[in-house]
């Protein structure tokens, strides 16, 4: 797997333990310019958060962790995204790799319309995965804390599902593949308390295996699974709407000693 | 004064101001829309149910197994069948099938996922759209000239090139539209996987769209089956088998469909206008035959796609 995206790390060998390092100077979609000035460092193994108001450009920093944006027309990068050292938009670089190594689990939860086993194994087979397939995607489904619930039912439609085991079939087939990173774009939104606490949970388990980068609106979920936790906010003032990083530290920092006013109104809930 | 209708407070309502009144315009309305959708439902209903029950009158009389394993018979003949032209059918629309649904689902891929809006998008696009109301006998006749006049004889690929040409517009339609109805979400969960642009519609956007496109062959099939007009400069008429015997049964059968090619279709058509009662009566039967035929093969389909998405 180490071989994917080219040769071994050899530039800035994890500084401090720090896995992905974003550096977002500008982010364009078209003329507009989404996102400027953020810049969050990920460390390996830990739990990082991106709260923030709506429009923001949480979910655009998050998705340019894996190219995502790429499918976005106009979308244009100034800044770079390292992950163990090695530039993901760097011309040589295929995003199609890149996404091998950064799994992602959407707001909606969208398994394919096949049986949960094939959705599992979906990733494994696009890596042409010669071993044990059903054992791989038995642990992948007892990691998404979902196999006794789906053990009896393997065949039959992932749709058929409720919208919580829906999205913990999503982190399994994510992490089936074991990449190095798991973006999760506001996982919980679509879903109930009980299922939201239940993936909440998990996390903490996958934190164990994976480093988790979340994008949440729900600033009570980022003060309870986070480590990291980054408040973007939105600049308005050029006429635009650019989202740009207020603040980036320990979430425990973050909610009980803010340093920017910004900061300190959001989490006070003074505003949106 | 008490207020009445709908601005009365709460306590107002009594329980007879909520009964159905016929009286009142709304309800008259109502009933009376609901019996003339039904009325109008029926009679769209009548004529194609008419047509079946005639068909299974008139051609379910002489049904047996006769029909399907004997050649048509001679004028004056009595008995007699259609097995040379089910078998004819079944390679002229096959053959049609294998061309029109490769180019076809391919063609729809990229109009829905590589270029929806590019130039050669929006060219194809209204080509296919044009073609959709191709009369099928243009269809016949450009094959006629393109095959027939070269190849030097009517043959079972000319008239299956005449009828794929009918076949690809509704295949390339249905195709698109069933591939843009798969969700966002889920070619999103594939790129988000790492799946190539190839791996995504082969793995994802195909087998989800399955249903939608099979539905759309199947009505092209069901067309083109029934088509006469593009047959009659093309795959023509024959009144004898396709080789039959077994050793060198393949060379030789793709030997014969070189040569004019039965179809029911084409029977139908002769036998309808025949002087003689044995062969209208064939007539009838072949076209029962053919309504089954097309019927099994819908079925078939429906089957085989449910199955598709439940693995």
């Amino acid at each position: 797997m180490s071989s994917n995206i080219g040769p071994a790390p050899k530039a800035q060998p994890a500084a401090n333990g720090v896995l992905i390092d974003c550096r977002i100077n500008e982010l364009y979609y078209g003329a507009f310019k989404a996102v400027r000035d953020t810049h969050i460092p990920i460390k390996r193994g830990s739990i990082t958060a991106f709260i923030g108001p709506s429009g923001c450009g949480k979910s655009s920093v998050l998705r340019c962790l894996n190219r995502m944006n790429d499918l976005v027309r106009g979308f244009k990068l100034r800044g770079h995204v390292h992950l163990r050292g090695q530039d993901i938009y760097a011309p040589k670089v295929d995003p199609v790799r890149v996404r091998r190594r950064i799994g992602m689990v959407f707001q909606q939860p969208n398994p394919f319309a096949m049986s949960i086993f094939n959705n599992v194994a979906f990733g494994l087979r696009l890596n042409r995965y010669k071993g044990n397939l059903e054992q791989k995607v038995e642990h992948a489904l007892r990691g998404a804390a979902l196999w006794d619930e789906v053990k009896d039912k393997l065949k039959s439609n992932g749709l058929s599902l409720s919208g919580g085991q829906q999205q913990r079939l999503c982190i399994a087939r994510a992490i089936a593949t074991e990449p190095d990173v798991l973006l999760m774009d506001e996982p919980c939104s679509a879903l109930d308390p009980i299922a939201t606490r239940r993936i909440e949970e998990l996390m903490q388990e996958l934190k164990k295996r994976f480093t988790i980068a979340i994008v949440t609106h729900n600033l009570q979920q980022a003060k309870r699974v986070a480590d990291m936790t980054g408040f973007l906010y939105v600049d308005t003032s050029g006429g635009g709407r650019t989202g740009y990083l207020v603040e980036y530290g320990p979430t425990a920092a973050i909610f009980d000693d803010p340093k920017e006013t910004h900061t300190q109104d959001y989490i006070r809930g003074e505003f949106s | 004064m008490k207020p009445r209708g709908p601005f009365a407070t709460a306590d107002q309502i009594n329980l007879l101001e909520l009964e159905r009144s016929l009286r009142q315009p709304r309800t008259l309305l109502n009933a009376a829309l609901t019996g003339l959708t039904t009325v109008l439902t029926l009679a769209a209903l009548f004529p194609l149910f008419s047509v079946l029950y005639l068909l299974a009158l008139r051609g379910g009389k002489q049904l047996g197994l006769g029909l399907l394993t004997q050649l048509p018979p001679a004028a004056m003949m009595t008995g007699g069948g259609f097995g040379n032209a089910i078998v004819g059918t079944l390679a002229i629309v096959g053959i049609a099938a294998m061309i029109s649904v490769p180019f076809g689902i391919l063609a729809a891929v990229y109009l829905a996922e590589f270029g929806p809006t590019t130039r050669t998008a929006l060219v194809v696009r209204f080509a296919a759209k044009v073609l959709t109301g191709l009369p099928s006998i243009l269809a016949g006749v450009f094959a006629f000239a393109t095959v027939v006049m070269t190849t030097g004889g009517f043959s079972a690929p000319a008239g299956g090139i005449a009828l794929a040409l009918l076949m690809l517009p509704t295949i390339i339609l249905t195709a698109e539209e069933a591939i843009k109805m798969v969700p966002a979400k889920m070619r999103e969960a594939a790129i988000g996987m790492g799946a190539t642009p190839t791996q995504v519609v082969w793995r994802v956007l195909l087998p989800t769209a399955s249903p939608g496109i099979l539905t759309g062959v199947m009505l092209a099939v069901a067309r083109a089956a029934g088509e006469t007009a593009p047959l009659l400069f093309t795959a023509v008429f024959s009144e004898f088998w396709m080789s039959r015997s077994f050793p060198e049964f393949l060379p030789k059968a793709f030997a014969d469909l070189m040569k004019p090619t039965p179809s029911l279709a084409v029977l139908i058509y002769n036998f309808s206008s025949s002087p003689f009662d044995n062969q209208i009566e064939l007539a009838w039967a072949a076209a029962l035959v053919l309504v089954v035929l097309v019927l099994v093969a819908n079925l078939a389909g429906q089957a085989l796609s449910r199955r598709a998405v439940r693995l």
